[in-house]
Formats: C-alpha cells, sequence, structure tokens
C-alpha cells in the first residue's frame, strides 16, 4: 500500500512522502557535498603549499614597506621639501633621528634596498650607522657631512622619491630596464646597464627557436609513428619516450660528453675529416648548446600531441583526395596538414611554455651567451638576493605563462593532456 | 607503410628521404643516452673515447668509476683519479627516502582529488582541475622562489618536511591526470551491479574500483616518484645538507669536476628509467586489457 498516493494534479511525490523535486534536489546537494568532500584535502594542500607561496612572490614583488618602517621622519620630511634646495637641517634631524631608532639588521637591508634606486647608498647607510653614535646632539647636519660627504649630494636625497610609496613598481620597472626618478617619473636606465630586455627577447628567441625546432623535427616522426604497424610503432615509441623518463641532469650530461670540444661529436668530424682538428666547433657552454639541448629535450613533448591527433585522421581521406585527382604531395598538404593542427597547436604551445621557464638547462649548458631570464631570476634569489626583482621577473613570467595555459586550454583542454 | 609499386622515383627519393629524417631523429633522440654508457667504463678519467676503448682493447675499459661512485675506495687505482666520497651512497638513499615519502603523499591526495574529480556533481570542476594541475605548468623557478618565501616564513627551508611537502606538490599533477583518465573509462554500472548484488558502499570500492583503477594509480605513483627522484630546482631552492640528494650530488658534480664517475651514476639512472617505463607499459596493457579494449 503506497504511504502517499499522488493526488491528481498535485506534486510528484517519492515513496517517503516528500516531493520528488526536493527530494532530487537534497540527493543532489548530498552528491555535491561528496564530492566536495572528497577534493577538499589536496585541495586545501594545494592551496596552502601552492597558491599561498606563489601568491608572497607576488605580494613580495611590489612590497615597499622597509623604507616606511625604517625612515618615517626622513619620508615626511621629504614631501616637505622642494626637491631642490640644497636639504635643511631638519631633513637631517629626521634622517638621524629614524636611524637611531632603528634595528640594525633593517638598516642594512634598508641600505641594499637604496643601493637599487642609486648606487652609493649602501655604503653611505653602512658609514652613516657607524658613526651614528659619534654625533651628539643638533646640529646634525655638519655632523653628518663630516661623516660622509655624500648627504651632501642632492641626488642621494632626490632618489629617496622613488621609496616614499609602501607599495612600488620599481622591480618591473626594472626588469624591463625602466626605473623611477625623484619625481616618481618613469625613465630607461643607463645604456650600459639595460640586461633585461635583451635578456626577455633571448628567452622569447632560445623558446621560439626551440619550438620550430622541435616541431620540425616532430612532425615526420610523428607521421611514422602513426601510420606504421602498431607493433613496430610501439617500439619506437619507446625511443620517444625513454629520453622522457630519463633524469635530466643525465641527459645534460649525455649531450655535454656528446657536444664539448673533445666530445663525441666533434671527435667523429675530426676522424670523418670533416673539421680540422684546429676548428672543432664550439658546440657547447653557448647560445648553440642551449638550443640543441633543450630541442632534445623538449622533443617528446611536440611528438606525442601531434602523433595522437594523427592518429585519429582515417587513411582513407588521403586515399579519397588522390582518387579525385591529387598529387600525394598536394593531398598531403590540403587534405592531412589542415587536420594535424590541432595537434601542432597543443605541442607548440606545450613546448613553448616549458621552454620560457627554463632554468637547469641554460645553466649547466648555456655559459654565458647561453643565460635565459630564469637563471637571472635564480641569481637574484640566490646570489644578489634581491628578492623584489627576481620576484617581480617571476611574475611577468608567470602571467605570460598563464596567459599561453589559458590558451591552451581554450584550444586543447587541461582534460585532455595526456602523459606517456 | 610500404611504397606502392608503382610510385614514381621522385616519391622513391622522396620516401627514403622522409625515412632518414626520422631515423636521424629517432637517433638524435637516444644516441646521447646511449653514448654514456661505453664511455661509463672508461679506464681513464676523460669523457671521450680513447684509441683503447675504439680498438675494443680491455685494458680501455673499467669499472673502476662504478667503484668509486659506491664508495670502495679500496679498490685498486681507484685513488689514482677518483675522490673518495659516500656522497653518491647517501645522495641515493636522500633521493629514495624523499621520493618514497612525497610519493605516498601525492598519491593518496592526488586519488582522492581524481576520485573527487570523476563525480558527476562538482562544482567548478574545471577551475579545480586547472588548479590541481598547475604545478605542472608553472616553471619550477617559480615555484621554487614562492616556495622559498613561503617555507622559510614558516621554517621549513632545509628541513625534510619542507622538502617532502614540495615534491608532493609536484607529483599531485600527475596522479590527478593519470587517475582522472583511469576513471573516466570505468564503468559505473559495475559498481550499481555490485550494489545490487548486496555489497555495501565500502566493500564495492575495495573489491571492484580499486582494483580496476590501480594500474592508473600505480602509474600516477611512478610518475610522481619519478619526478621526486629527478626533482633538483626546489632542491637547490629549499633544501639543505641534510637533503643532499643524487642529482644534488650530481649537479655538483657536473658544476665542479666532471668526472666519468657521473656517467656511472647516468648509466645507473638510464638503466633504472628503462625499468620504469617498461612496467609502466606493461600497466597500460593490462588496463587496457582489462578493461576490454584489445590492442590492435
Amino acid at each position: 500500500m503506497p504511504t502517499s498516493p499522488a493526488k491528481p494534479g498535485g506534486p510528484l511525490l517519492t515513496a517517503d512522502g516528500t516531493p520528488l523535486k526536493t527530494s532530487l534536489e537534497r540527493s543532489l546537494k548530498l552528491s555535491k557535498l561528496r564530492a566536495l568532500g572528497l577534493i577538499f584535502p589536496p585541495l586545501l594542500f594545494l592551496l596552502i603549499l601552492f597558491v599561498i607561496p606563489i601568491g608572497s612572490l607576488l605580494t613580495r614583488s611590489i612590497d615597499d614597506s622597509l623604507s616606511n618602517k625604517v625612515l618615517p621622519k626622513t619620508l615626511a620630511a621629504f614631501e616637505r621639501w622642494d626637491k631642490t634646495s640644497e636639504p635643511d637641517e631638519s631633513m637631517f634631524e629626521a634622517v638621524y633621528l629614524d636611524m637611531k631608532a632603528a634595528d640594525k639588521l633593517d638598516l642594512s637591508k634598508l641600505g641594499t634596498r637604496m643601493n637599487y634606486e642609486k648606487s652609493g647608498w649602501r655604503s653611505l647607510i653602512k658609514i652613516t650607522t657607524r658613526g651614528l653614535k659619534r654625533i651628539d646632539g643638533p646640529p646634525y647636519k655638519p655632523a653628518m657631512l663630516h661623516l660622509n660627504k655624500r648627504w651632501g649630494d642632492i641626488e642621494f636625497w632626490q632618489s629617496l622619491g622613488a621609496m616614499k610609496d609602501p607599495v612600488t613598481l620599481g622591480y618591473y620597472l626594472k626588469a624591463v630596464d625602466l626605473k623611477y626618478d625623484g619625481n616618481k617619473d618613469i625613465m630607461k636606465v643607463n645604456k650600459h646597464n639595460r640586461i633585461y630586455r635583451m635578456l626577455w627577447w633571448r628567452t622569447f628567441l632560445v623558446s621560439m627557436i626551440v619550438t620550430i625546432g622541435c616541431l620540425i623535427l616532430a612532425y615526420p616522426v610523428a607521421h611514422l609513428l602513426a601510420t606504421l604497424p602498431l607493433r613496430l610503432s610501439n617500439l619506437l615509441m619507446i625511443c620517444v619516450l625513454m629520453p622522457f623518463w630519463t633524469s635530466l641532469l643525465v641527459r645534460i650530461v649525455s649531450w655535454m660528453v656528446m657536444l664539448q670540444q673533445n666530445g663525441v661529436v666533434n671527435d667523429s668530424l675530426v676522424s670523418l675529416g670533416v673539421l680540422d682538428d684546429g676548428n672543432r666547433l664550439p658546440m657547447m657552454y653557448n647560445f648553440t648548446g642551449t638550443v640543441i639541448v633543450m630541442t632534445q629535450i623538449l622533443l617528446p613533448f611536440m611528438i606525442l600531441p601531434i602523433y595522437s591527433v594523427m592518429k585519429t585522421i582515417p587513411p582513407s581521406y588521403m586515399k579519397a583526395a588522390q582518387n579525385l585527382g591529387a598529387t600525394p604531395a598536394r593531398a598531403f598538404i590540403r587534405v592531412y596538414m589542415p587536420q594535424t593542427i590541432p595537434g601542432i597547436g597543443a605541442g607548440c604551445l606545450l613546448v613553448f611554455i616549458v621552454a620560457i621557464g627554463y632554468y637547469i638547462t641554460p645553466e649547466l649548458v648555456g655559459g654565458k651567451d647561453g643565460r635565459l631570464i630564469g637563471n637571472l631570476i635564480a641569481h637574484h634569489m640566490q646570489n644578489s638576493l634581491n628578492w623584489g626583482l627576481a620576484s617581480a621577473m617571476g611574475t611577468i613570467l608567470l602571467v605570460a605563462i598563464l596567459t599561453l595555459y589559458w590558451v591552451y586550454d581554450k584550444l586543447v583542454g587541461v582534460d585532455n593532456m595526456k602523459m606517456g | 607503410m610500404a611504397l606502392p609499386p608503382y610510385a614514381t622515383p621522385g616519391q622513391r627519393i622522396w620516401h627514403y628521404l622522409y625515412l632518414t629524417v626520422c631515423t636521424l631523429v629517432l637517433f638524435f633522440l637516444v644516441s646521447p643516452l646511449i653514448v654514456v654508457i661505453p664511455l661509463s667504463f672508461n679506464s681513464t678519467p676523460f669523457l671521450h673515447f680513447t684509441p683503447e676503448m675504439l680498438t675494443l682493447d680491455p685494458n680501455g675499459y673499467s669499472t673502476l668509476w662504478y667503484k668509486s661512485l659506491f664508495g670502495m675506495c679500496d679498490a685498486e687505482g681507484a685513488s689514482l683519479w677518483t675522490s673518495c666520497t659516500d656522497k653518491w651512497k647517501v645522495g641515493a638513499f636522500n633521493s629514495f627516502k624523499i621520493a618514497i615519502m612525497s610519493t605516498v603523499l601525492a598519491t593518496t591526495l592526488g586519488t582522492l582529488a581524481a576520485l573527487g574529480l570523476s563525480r558527476a556533481h562538482l562544482p567548478f570542476r574545471r577551475t579545480i582541475m586547472g588548479l590541481m594541475i598547475s604545478p605542472l605548468i608553472v616553471p619550477l623557478i617559480i615555484t621554487a622562489s614562492g616556495m622559498f618565501f613561503f617555507f622559510a616564513k614558516v621554517n621549513l627551508v632545509a628541513t625534510l618536511p619542507g622538502i617532502v611537502l614540495a615534491h608532493t606538490i609536484l607529483g599531485l599533477p600527475f596522479v590527478v591526470i593519470t587517475v582522472t583518465s583511469t576513471l573516466v573509462g570505468f564503468d559505473n554500472t559495475l559498481m550499481k551491479a555490485a550494489a545490487n548484488l548486496g555489497g555495501t558502499p565500502t566493500y564495492n570500492f575495495f573489491k571492484i574500483q580499486m582494483p580496476l583503477t590501480a594500474p592508473g594509480v600505480i602509474s600516477g605513483a611512478l610518475f610522481a616518484f619519478i619526478t621526486s627522484f629527478d626533482e633538483i630546482v626546489l632542491i637547490l631552492f629549499i633544501g639543505g645538507p641534510a637533503q643532499h640528494t643524487l642529482p644534488r650530488q650530481m649537479w655538483s658534480g657536473i658544476r665542479e669536476e666532471i668526472s666519468p664517475t657521473i656517467l656511472a651514476a647516468a648509466t645507473i639512472l638510464v638503466l633504472l628509467s628503462i625499468g620504469l617505463l617498461t612496467t609502466i607499459e606493461l600497466l597500460r596493457r593490462r588496463n587496457e586489457r582489462l578493461r576490454g579494449i584489445s590492442p590492435a
């Protein structure tokens, strides 16, 4: 006996008397919650250990609060100053009081920070910090000028202008060879200090060459793999996948053995008589080395997507085209190639995305003129300790990559990404 | 892909050119790895083929560098060129330790995520999937910098948990991708049938779903393992001296003095990767067989 017979014209009811709609909604909600419950732990893990760290990179790239923390009075005095006249006693007093109150560690960090705006600040701050206790009361101006005459240099005072806000775009400007002057106007840096634009350009160029090189090398191989009988193509596939699976460092070592001055390639060329023993080709520790090694390392990333697209193209299409009178070449260009464009797009984007952020390979085989933007980020992270600049460069790179990734997702879909 | 008998000479030339190019490209892919193997048996500290090696003279070959790799310093002649160090052994041990720990973590979390992602009614599915895969897309140098800032704040720099957690993040996308793609092919009517036959959801999960998705989980785990085992950038940025791994040792070897010991290590790693590749291929076939997709 049904517990709640549905009234004619009334809402549909389930066995326990609740309307079907409510019941379905509840079960949908439960199912959603269950899915969210499963995804929650890994998502939280990823948010804390990946998304927040990347976020900290972004905040660090614009953070300039140190100068406000250490030199509040000085920056206030700077605001009152007309930026052109000789700094007066009140400004010196502000600097003295700020530095007197500041933490030693903060001062040394600040010196490094100020040095980015005008070189000489670091030593000036250091000298002044050391001499501070020898100043006993006002007037401060002559005492500080006595400590170091650079305090009288108006350019140092003017450079404070670039540091007065707690948030700065200065690191981003620096990353593209621009800087603030004292009035926060944007200007180009000195000609002999311009390196970043050149490096961005070189990174783009290397990624482009590697992508095109990979495409040229990958296309015939992918075609071969897609058309050979499965047993044979599986065997060749191992050749493609093996480098993919071997340690990156192992591959780099192998290339060093191959390409160095006394390496296998040069030795073979000399013994074949192609090259003179005296003019062995320099193929390692330079631009060429970076390009060759990166091409080999990234080649599987190009072969696999093109192969998987070619696999889906029925061979009958080519036959049909030829049957209709096209020459093999024409059939290939007009019928086969257009169908492989999704694979080409996916492969190119993938290779470009990976290449643009490369660090290890150029570091080891790039020498001086094969270094890319990734190497400079590492340099600022580890050696020069200019973390703001490293973060800004990282952020620019990240935005470029995420844009490409977005395009990739629109074109291919990240769900379709295949491994091996 | 044979040539039809009526092919014109032009087509023949084109065809053989095509085959030559393909062979050269495959050679380009594999040759550096193959060259390393004989060179690691060099009896001299040089990184090129000596005349003795080319004439296949047994005196040109030795296992000297393997002995040095395993820290066997008392081996005759070893002290001549090799510096006696157990750093390779320590490095290998650390690498295995870190890789195993992060693989377990990444596999657990990644499988959970994949199970969630393959549910029918997950909101923001695309966004979550994109987020889960993002560690694969963001360049390591950026991940490493960001993690360095964050880990420094929470005192995880130069600690074992720090590096294990960082490697887990890198391994996670691989597990998510492989397990999701296995789950997509999973026939849900099997679970319904099992429930109909009286199995509890937990029992059915372990008895039906798990054995069928296991190949995906295992190959995801292998990916995660090799990612961690091979990882160098994060080790350089957030690892300390106590996290001296095999790649770290290779890195300093390459930068300081490149000796055939590195080639010996490289050879072992090449063989290891061939072994892993075979395992994954076998798993893939098993998976296809189980799901009734017979290889043509």
